[in-house]
């Protein structure tokens, strides 16, 4: 699959090395190779900065029923006095007033400000739900084909061959409103928790594949090392051997592009959103508001920019968040 | 050589023909009658049977692919309502545009081709080119803008570029046309200033990442031992970073591009939407709209087949890039 075209970049440069365990630092404290990593991390100004950045959009999504209360509007509110004849907001930039920081939509005049608060709850969550999914069935699958190897290795390769070769927005765009169909039938109301739902579906089945690749390679490098071997001749099961022996070690680029997939997910959400499936109206979604804005593109700019500026804030910080942590894991970095 | 060829090209046909299979079972086998979304609305019970009758649906479902196969390879005869005999490689006939899918495909390939072929020589020589330099100068500003330019492009949306471009050029200036697709043996001129803002968004957003990924292979390169003994067998600098650093600092851009290439030729959905252009991404959508299942099969397929094209045409790229590679 291909998400966005970042993923196999930050692939390449993630696989560079498969055994990153710090050397024991000199002196008399010994630190591990985490606590190694979290010291880079905090002395990393970008780290910080984007660290903070990220805390601060996930407090926004967390408290949004708390910022309508503070804020007075609901997402879905409309102030249809506030618009002209035409449906487009009185007043400069889109209607931004005391009352309305970012302005009204042309058409509904619902508030854009709470409509984005509550579209960064909906995008994070979704992200997070379906890399976290992703990130499981991909290190599970990954490590059993690695370390297996054999027929198993073959068809996850095959499979994940496979899903590189079709189209993902094409067959996410075919298949979400065939699935909606199928549970709810020609004329039922969808609910909104049903569409984000298959939204992370779609993501598992075409998401895992990248992070199976990665933990595969990173087993097979490590397979044949002794200290798999005296595991194995201590007489160590499978899973014992999986997550005990073999992933402690990988953990590393795991985690960093856990932290990649999220702003891909973000982005893949959007784009669907963008094209016109996943979610309804009602549930506020950046992909949604930035294609009904593109009509109102010569008429209200403000509209579109609102929403875009801040998708590429979320995901910029989120994508400087993920290098920092790189940089700070892999004790070979030079920064 | 020949029997690694052999070897990848068959295993590309395995793809395709896993590929052909699931599609064909998502769109066709699904509970969703494919039917009543190829008939206009208010479709009489009987014209729907007909309809049905038509595209053999009454047929066991691996009849139906055997015989959809086979139109792509040798033609097949469709009856009176749906265009008659379709030849090689028939794709089927949509209801939805009343005409032959292949013909559709036909129309709207050349439009994708041309955004995305001017976009990807663009993307590649921005990319690489300045992951280079940035490489070669590194520590300096020039680096350090480089680094900000690629961190931007990766984070930046598409249709918000695009959106940005069309308000500044399109609507504010007014130096460019609205976008839209004239062909390229007609008028040039039309051709690009109609196409141009399109290639200019991919080319951004995706010279950022190439950037990215060749300055780090290229400071990788750099510090190897041939680099050096290059530089102190007194070789001109040009040449050894020309031609010694960047083919072994080439082949994971390489790989990537080809990725990326298969994959935009398959349809630039976001691309087409945000300018309103009509190519086979948006003809993809457009077909999921209405329902068009003979169009939507036919788009998937295409697009596998650019992927896996591209994919085979990577390894004989990386075999003449690395001559290692031949001799497996």
């Amino acid at each position: 699959m291909s998400l966005s075209p970042v993923e196999g970049v930050a692939l390449a440069e993630i696989e560079s090395d498969p055994d990153a365990s710090a050397p024991a630092a000199k002196g008399v404290v010994g630190r591990s190779p985490g606590q190694l990593a979290w010291l880079r991390l905090r002395r990393d100004r970008t780290a910080k900065v984007s660290g903070v950045l990220l805390i601060f959009f996930m407090l926004l999504a967390l408290a949004a029923p708390l910022i309508e209360m503070v804020y007075g509007i609901g997402p879905r509110e409309q102030f249809q006095n506030l618009l002209d004849g035409f449906g487009m907001p009185l007043g400069y930039a889109g209607g931004v007033t005391g009352d309305h920081w970012f302005g009204l939509e042309p058409g509904l005049g619902r508030d854009i400000f709470i409509r984005l608060i509550y579209g960064l709850r909906t995008s994070l969550f979704i992200a997070f739900a379906a890399a976290l999914i992703t990130a499981t069935i991909g290190v599970v699958l990954g490590a059993l084909a690695g370390y297996l190897g054999g027929w198993f290795d073959a068809v996850i390769n095959w499979i994940t061959d496979l899903t590189l070769a079709m189209p993902f927005l094409i067959i996410a765009l075919a298949l979400t409103p065939t699935v909606t169909l199928r549970f709810y039938g020609e004329r039922g109301q969808v609910s909104a928790a049903f569409g984000v739902g298959v939204l992370i579906a779609v993501f598992a089945i075409f998401g895992w594949t990248s992070t199976a690749r990665l933990v595969r390679g990173q087993v097979i490098a490590l397979r044949e090392r002794e200290f798999v071997e005296a595991a194995k001749a201590s007489g160590a099961g499978l899973a014992h051997m999986l997550f005990r022996q073999l992933l402690p070690n990988i953990w590393a680029p795991i985690l960093v592009s856990f932290s990649l997939a999220v702003p891909q997910f973000i982005t893949s959400e959007a784009a669907l959103s963008f094209i016109g499936v996943g979610l309804s109206d009602e549930t506020p979604s950046f992909g949604r508001m930035i294609y009904d804005s593109l009509d109102f593109l010569q008429t209200d700019p403000a509209y579109v920019f609102f929403p875009g500026i801040m998708i590429f804030a979320l995901v910029f910080a989120f994508n400087l968040f993920g290098d920092a942590l790189r940089d700070a894991l892999d004790p070979k970095s030079s920064r | 050589m020949s029997r690694f060829l052999i070897k990848r090209l068959f295993s590309a046909t395995l793809t395709l023909f896993a590929v052909s299979v699931l599609t064909f079972l998502m769109f066709f086998a699904l509970p969703r009658d494919p039917v009543s979304g190829m008939c206009p609305k208010n479709c009489s019970p009987e014209r729907l049977e007909r309809v049905r009758d038509d595209l053999g649906l009454n047929d066991p479902l691996v009849s139906q692919y055997a015989g959809y196969m086979k139109g792509i390879v040798t033609g097949r005869d469709l009856g009176s309502a749906q265009g008659g005999r379709c030849d090689a490689p028939c794709l089927g006939w949509s209801y939805v545009s009343n005409e032959a899918v292949s013909d559709t495909i036909a129309r709207v390939l050349p439009v994708t081709l041309s955004i995305v072929i001017p976009a990807a020589i663009l993307w590649l020589l921005l990319g690489v080119g300045l992951g280079m330099v940035s490489a070669l100068r590194r520590g300096t500003w020039v680096d350090r803008a480089a680094i900000g330019f690629s961190l931007t492009g990766a984070s930046l949306q598409l249709y918000f570029v695009g959106a940005v471009l069309l308000l500044v050029f399109v609507y504010n200036l007014r130096l460019l046309p609205v976008p839209s697709y004239t062909s390229l043996f007609d008028n040039p001129a039309k051709w690009a200033s109609g196409l141009v803002l399109a290639w200019v968004a991919l080319a951004f957003l995706f010279s950022a990442i190439y950037a990215r990924l060749s300055r780090a292979q290229m400071l990788e390169t750099l510090s190897e031992d041939f680099v050096r003994t290059a530089r102190a067998k007194g070789l001109a600098k040009p040449k050894v970073y020309g031609r010694h650093a960047l083919r072994a600092a080439i082949t994971p851009v390489v790989t990537i591009a080809g990725l990326d290439v298969g994959g935009a030729l398959g349809g630039t959905v976001i691309t087409e939407t945000t300018f309103g252009i009509q190519g086979l991404g948006r003809t993809a959508v457009d077909a999921v709209r209405s329902g068009d299942l003979p169009t939507i099969m036919a788009t998937v397929l295409i697009a596998a087949v650019f992927v896996v094209l591209a994919n085979v045409l990577v390894d004989l790229l990386y075999a003449a890039i690395d001559p290692r590679v031949r001799l497996r």
